[in-house]
């Protein structure tokens, strides 16, 4: 148990985590044709802000890192849970979830 | 170091494989890496935060929705024309990010110290009350809006739906 406690980790791996995961969500969201496909990249990238607040959290030696990591987990869920009713709906409506297939509001 | 390698490498089959149903199997172990990453920095409410929401509740709620609306199998018919501007994009937010940590952080170094369930527990109850009802009120209007906006709503014109209450059916079968 001492050792664990006097241990350290290198945080430039997890940023470079996180900044890797982001630039994946990134490139989902832009390349995806499948809504569901990008509300998963969304999830993604939400997850590697939370990698970055949670390093920052035990860098600072401070907890707010995590309680917004925390907030943040939550407003996730609540978006994924509207975001995926949006999608049924439309799939419901126009038997597709292609996101450049629906352009509706587009001009 | 071995948790950052798999999870980054299923975060990238993430978006790149052909199956949806793959895709968010590769979003479970991404998820998984990520709350074994909370672990590593001793976060440890976190991490189980993370794998009871996340891994149990959104990838399953992705699977359902999945599974409800048929989504087809293919890299034409999952990916758009912009692959490559969007491959351009993610490489250059991975360059320009990749040199600002190395440029501002090299070198430095977390000094693990366990978080205690406790401690997160106190901090919230006492530092940010506010925010978390606010966050609870929004939970309950995403749950509302979620169930409205998915409802099938039933059309004037149809016929009204007959309906045989559970309780009594018996009787009216035995009569």
């Amino acid at each position: 148990m001492s050792c664990l406690l006097a241990a350290t980790i290198r945080l430039p791996f997890l940023l470079f985590f996180g900044a890797f995961l982001f630039s994946c969500g990134v490139y989902g969201v832009l390349a995806r044709r499948n809504a569901v496909l990008v509300l998963m990249s969304i999830e993604l990238m939400l997850n590697a802000v939370n990698v970055n607040l949670v390093a920052f959290s035990g860098y600072f030696r401070q907890l707010t890192g995590q309680i917004f990591a925390l907030f943040v987990i939550t407003v996730a869920a609540a978006e994924i849970g509207i975001g995926l009713a949006i999608i049924i709906l439309i799939y419901r409506n126009r038997e597709t979830i292609n996101v450049d297939e629906i352009s509706l509001l587009k001009w | 170091m071995v948790v950052g390698v798999v999870g980054g490498f299923a975060a990238l089959r993430l978006v790149t494989s052909r199956n949806v149903v793959h895709a968010a199997l590769y979003l479970v172990v991404t998820l998984a890496m990520v709350g074994g990453t909370y672990l590593l920095v001793a976060a440890e409410f976190l991490a189980w935060v993370q794998v009871l929401i996340y891994v149990g509740a959104i990838v399953v709620l992705l699977l359902f929705s999945l599974m409800l609306t048929k989504a087809p199998i293919g890299r034409d018919t999952l990916d758009n024309q912009q692959r490559g501007i969007a491959a351009l994009v993610g490489a250059g937010v991975l360059a320009g990010l990749v040199f600002l940590i190395q440029d501002a952080f090299a070198g430095k170094r977390v000094i693990l110290q366990p978080v205690r369930t406790a401690q997160v527990g106190t901090a919230i109850f006492r530092d940010f009350v506010l925010p978390f009802e606010v966050v609870s009120v929004l939970l309950l209007a995403a749950l509302i809006g979620a169930v409205v906006i998915a409802r099938k709503d039933e059309s004037p014109g149809a016929p009204p739906e007959r309906r045989v209450p559970l309780i009594g059916r018996e009787e009216r079968v035995a009569r």
